[in-house]
């Protein structure tokens, strides 16, 4: 009786059609996001992230709608991210269909959202979701806005602590600079992050290789998320997940006998 | 007919939607005599132990429970749906549960909590929940459990310690895991359940 790996297809959406760049720019399109779920969910996946990012309220409303269309067909869970800066919009989100929703820039401009929203839904529902680069902060490393343009000004450890405290459920942990390189996981950095958190670490940015996986989990994450790798068809979920079970990592066999 | 109750926490239309899959007409409901009637009950729960157990009182959802049970009519608790049927919750404080069981949820030893993903379960011989499931996977969320048996069919599960993932106690069923959100193997779980109706 053992806890299972997850592996997390991540779906970048924007006003309904699924996108993919490498280290945030230069994006171009993956395919339709409900379908895109389906299949993932048949292939296996553990969970599913929708990361909207639509610059319009008109965009917002299609990814409410994207959620609540894959929420009716699929049965695994899924997490919704982008542009949520209140209670409302999280209550939203979960009353469309999301189970756990992941918050980055907000929380950055007003830290006390994540005690509201823990404090209303529950910290099972709360994703921190934090985009660090390696930086000359007390760390080593740093947490950035904008999709990795910007400097927040904070370390990003410093920031994992403060966050825990706050009653986060889960971290998401991105790294800017291994984002959509295919160059591995920023395994010192999964390190950590791991060794200041006591919540599940999903690790995320750079999965190439099948080792990749096994290296993140290896530095401590619970979880592994990744896009580009799978929108592409480098690596099928099975795949991943075959070679994890047989390097003696827990994986769950999404098919019944 | 099944009815999902609805006091106020929880993404119920794809708990519905999943109940659906079992082949029973499936309602969202808040209303008492609905909720009472129904074939099949259902008491989902997301969030804290007394905001859930408050919610459940709002809509007189622990008499419900109870007269139910005394009328042998089938009730499914999943999540803290579950935990709030034990007698005593200790997240945030000591609160009372519906006591359907005399037992504690207690605060789950383990290194990283909340406890989230898929883990196996070694489910009860004779269970009818987990006829033709018992070696799958089912989701978990939570960082409080119950660590007693309960029931005639009590199924565990282990994360850092052992704890009830299931309980099959006559009419009343109980699944700490979220069926509805366990790919294959949690519909048909659903759909042994739905076969008790």
């Amino acid at each position: 009786m053992t806890l299972s790996v997850r592996i997390i297809p991540c779906l970048d959406v924007t006003d309904g059609r699924v996108v993919k760049g490498v280290n945030f720019t230069n994006l171009v399109d993956a395919g339709d996001p409900v379908e895109m779920a389906s299949l993932y969910d048949a292939e296996g996946a553990d969970e599913l992230t929708f990361l909207d990012i639509s610059a319009s309220v008109a965009g917002r409303e299609t990814t409410l709608d994207v959620v609540r269309k894959t929420a009716e067909q699929v049965f695994i869970p899924l997490t919704v991210g982008g542009g949520i800066r209140s209670v409302e919009d999280v209550d939203r989100l979960l009353r469309a269909g999301a189970d756990k929703v992941s918050i980055n820039t907000a929380a950055i401009d007003r830290p006390e959202l994540i005690a509201e929203i823990a404090d209303r839904f529950g910290s099972q529902v709360l994703v921190i979701s934090i985009d660090a680069r390696r930086a000359r902060t007390d760390s080593g490393f740093e947490v950035t806005t904008h999709g990795g343009r910007n400097s927040a000004g904070l370390d990003a450890l410093a920031w994992v602590e403060r966050a825990c405290a706050l009653g986060v459920g889960e971290i998401l942990l991105n790294s800017m600079d291994a984002d959509g390189t295919r160059a591995g996981y920023d395994i010192g950095m999964i390190k950590a992050v791991r060794a200041v958190s006591q919540v599940p670490l999903i690790a995320s940015g750079g999965a190439g290789t099948l080792e990749d996986f096994s290296a993140a989990l290896d530095a401590g994450a619970d979880a592994l998320l990744a896009a580009s790798v799978f929108h592409f068809g480098v690596h099928r979920i099975g795949d991943v997940k075959k070679y994890l079970g047989a390097h003696n990592y827990s994986v769950r066999n999404a098919h019944l006998a | 007919m099944i009815a999902i109750l609805d006091y106020g926490s929880g993404n119920l239309r794809s708990a519905q939607r999943a109940f659906e899959t079992s082949g029973h007409e499936v309602v969202i409901t808040s209303d008492y005599h609905v909720a009472l009637n129904a074939d099949g009950l259902v008491v989902p729960g997301v969030g804290a132990f007394a905001s859930c157990m408050q919610g459940l009182i709002s809509v007189r959802g622990d008499q419900i429970v109870r007269e139910r049970i005394a009328a042998k009519r089938p009730t499914l608790g999943i999540c803290v749906g579950m935990q709030i049927l034990f007698a005593h919750g200790v997240e945030h404080g000591a609160h009372e549960g519906v006591g359907v069981w005399n037992a504690t949820v207690e605060k789950l030893t383990a290194p990283i909590l909340p406890h989230m993903g898929w883990n196996t379960v070694s489910s009860a011989t004779g269970s009818v929940l987990f006829s033709g499931v018992e070696d799958q996977s089912f989701y978990f969320v939570h960082s409080y459990a119950v660590k007693d048996s309960v029931g005639a069919h009590p199924t565990f599960a282990e994360y850092g310690e052992k704890f009830l993932a299931a309980v099959e106690d006559g009419v009343i069923a109980a699944t700490q895991f979220h069926p509805e959100k366990s790919g294959a193997a949690g519909l048909h779980l659903i759909k042994n359940w739905s076969n008790t109706l």
